[in-house]
């Protein structure tokens, strides 16, 4: 699909609280594989500045001037409590008549981390945000958001929270500041305070040229950057996101993730479902995946790559009669066995080391006389993800599909 | 929530109730086939009943203009309910419900700002078929307190009909689905009554029902009062009516409010 990966342009400032992962929950957690293998094996020197967000009780967005610092000693992260948990979930159910949306689910989020749920349509996801957000009561399991029970305390969850996403819960007749504006008198702003509000949004997610015009005229990419900054007006704590890209063309998903990522550098906690690993990837610091209400798998992206092989180098050799040499030139570069076919396929399982590993593909190669076609790094997709860990695509089965849709 | 007494939470409420109803009104006005179809669609029937059908109509002692008009508002307020119906439809299918729930706003301001600018929407309606009705020959007869008194009869009528509505709305949740269901509750009620043509014109099997049915009573209360003539029981039948009405339909309304997701 041609979504580079921007890990260069990442810059560092951008996510200061970002790849923190709490040593408590990879002990007590055997399936936390991020335990095993942190993210700090990766050159990732912006982590010095790691800092968890700001507890409730401080009442500040700002992590750097009042959060609670972690240090960072070779590799271990000490802990902060549960209390630093913006979203825990335990055994967390819901059904529709005989569909089990949600059959089990633990989730732990800690304050100011990103936290990817990836899956396919039908898996539970939306379910899940659903009950996250108050919108509708889980069958069994206790959820708390923002130090609050989703159950027993609706009315001050709603509070801390905001939610955006694939509705675009828009009033297309209106105008992008008539849309905002409104949010913020339903806040109870004040008037004068949601028009400053609604104003500073629109600058800040481009719109400001297009504020006054109806919302039905806008583009798809900016619909949901509107439906975006109505979420913030009320500058939530804990961040709800569901699928904030799907149906975006990719040059509107890329100004999105811009988007999104500037907003979690400011320090808010932010739950994004999604079924794009690559979106994922780019956006969360830890990724559960979802398969028919269950997560089946969390870790990082790399975490999960790493369960499916990691990165393939792979071309195919132009002139058949080359095949044995370049298989030759190739040999030992990648990790394990070079996969073939009769058709002069080759592949190089690369781990991680994608990008190295075709640099070397191509020297051996060129001093070996060799051309090949088709040459370059296959990163792993969600399907590879998923028949990795399912034994199935990651496409919804029709009844599971009507289920979440409803 | 800083507020947490009941009055405050009252308070409270009634803000997000009125921040909806404007926005709502708001959205009405910037659209003109909302405007065609609320203000002109009740003006051109009028006209239509005035000069073509109205002639071949007998109403006694009446004029039929002033035996027409009190209908024709009548007819007015139950098919407000249309634009109730359709929009909370939208809303709910859309996402637009749920977004609002995930807000700290008050769990009743939803249905009340859709029905608060329902009804003032209805209000300004009324308001220029009276005009419009005075062009064409419609005179009050009952005196100012008689054309207060059909005028909030007509607001009445409009609410029981929008919670009916409100209710199918969120219930079906979609668009053409809940515009055919309203057609076939809305005009048997409202054609198979006194609104247009005297009851008494109509078979003797179909009189019963037209006599009695709720649309009837409520425009013969309205007509009762815009032309002076003897009220009856019009008007306690016509609230009745309303009111049994409004018991059943408001908490299903909620209750599918509640579900509607």
């Amino acid at each position: 699909m041609g979504h580079a990966r921007l890990s260069a342009g990442r810059g560092a400032g951008l996510r200061p609280a970002g790849r923190i992962v709490r040593a408590s929950h990879a002990r007590s957690r055997p399936e936390l594989r991020s335990g095993r293998r942190g993210p700090w094996a990766r050159p990732v020197g912006h982590l010095c500045s790691s800092l968890v967000g700001p507890t409730v009780a401080q009442g500040t967005r700002n992590p750097v001037a009042h959060g609670r610092r972690v240090a960072l000693v070779s590799g271990v992260v000490s802990i902060a409590s549960d209390a630093d948990d913006a979203i825990l979930v335990e055994g967390l159910y819901k059904s529709f008549g005989s569909v089990h949306a949600l059959a089990g689910v633990d989730l732990a989020v800690p304050r100011g981390t990103v936290l990817g749920v990836l899956g396919p349509n039908g898996a539970g996801k939306t379910t899940a945000v659903k009950i996250l957000t108050t919108l509708t009561l889980p069958d069994a399991g206790r959820v708390i958001v923002d130090g609050r029970d989703v159950v027993a305390d609706a009315a001050a969850v709603r509070h801390s929270i905001g939610l955006a996403g694939q509705s675009a819960a828009i009033v297309e007749e209106l105008s992008g500041r008539e849309n905002l504006e409104f949010v913020g008198r339903l806040y109870h702003l004040g008037r004068t305070a949601s028009k400053a509000r609604a104003a500073e949004l629109l600058e800040r997610f481009g719109l400001t040229d297009a504020a006054e015009r109806r919302a039905k005229t806008y583009s798809g990419g900016m619909m949901r950057r509107l439906d975006l900054a109505a979420s913030l007006v009320a500058r939530p704590r804990v961040l709800f996101l569901d699928e904030p890209t799907t149906g975006l063309d990719p040059r509107a998903r890329n100004d999105m993730w811009e988007v999104i990522r500037d907003l979690v550098a400011g320090g808010t906690t932010l739950l994004l479902t999604t079924q794009y690993l690559d979106e994922a990837d780019e956006l969360a610091d830890k990724i559960v995946v979802f398969d028919h209400g269950k997560v089946i798998a969390q870790g990082t992206a790399d975490d999960l790559k790493d369960t499916i092989g990691g990165d393939v180098v792979e071309f195919t050799v132009a002139d058949r009669s080359q095949h044995d040499v370049a298989m030759a030139a190739v040999r030992g570069l990648g990790d394990g066995e070079l996969t073939t076919d009769s058709d002069g396929y080759v592949g190089v399982r690369a781990g991680r080391r994608g990008s190295a590993v075709l640099l070397e593909v191509v020297r051996q190669l060129d001093s070996s006389g060799v051309t090949a076609n088709g040459l370059g790094v296959r990163r792993p997709s969600l399907d590879d993800v998923f028949l990795a860990l399912t034994g199935h695509k990651a496409e919804a089965d029709g009844e599971a599909t009507v289920a979440e849709a409803s | 929530m800083s507020d947490t007494t009941f009055g405050g939470r009252i308070r409270w409420g009634a803000t997000d109730a009125l921040t909806l109803m404007g926005r709502n009104l708001l959205v009405w006005l910037k659209v003109p086939a909302f405007i065609m179809f609320t203000v002109i669609q009740p003006v051109m029937f009028t006209l239509l009943f005035r000069y073509v059908f109205g002639g071949a109509i007998h109403t006694g002692s009446y004029s039929y203009v002033d035996y027409l008009l009190p209908g024709i508002i009548g007819q007015t307020a139950a098919f407000t309910s249309f634009g109730t119906a359709i929009s909370l439809a939208q809303e709910a299918k859309k996402g637009v419900i749920d977004r609002l729930r995930s807000m700290p706003i008050a769990r009743s301001a939803v249905l009340l700002g859709r029905l608060g600018a329902d009804l003032v929407r209805l209000l300004i309606t009324v308001v220029i078929i009276v005009g419009v009705g005075y062009a064409v020959g419609f005179r009050f007869h009952g005196g100012v307190g008689g054309a207060i008194g059909m005028i909030a009869l007509s607001i009445l009528l409009g609410l029981a009909t929008c919670c009916v509505s409100a209710y199918i709305g969120l219930k079906i949740q979609d668009e053409e689905s809940v515009q055919a269901f309203g057609l076939i509750w809305v005009f048997p009620l409202t054609f198979v009554s006194s609104a247009f043509v005297p009851v008494q014109s109509m078979p003797g099997w179909l009189q019963a029902f037209a006599n009695n049915q709720p649309i009837s009573q409520m425009v013969d209360a309205m007509r009762a009062l815009a032309l002076g003539g003897p009220v009856d029981n019009h008007v306690w039948a016509g609230v009745l009516w309303m009111i049994g009405v409004m018991a059943l339909f408001i908490p299903l309304a909620v209750r599918a409010y509640r579900k509607a997701s």
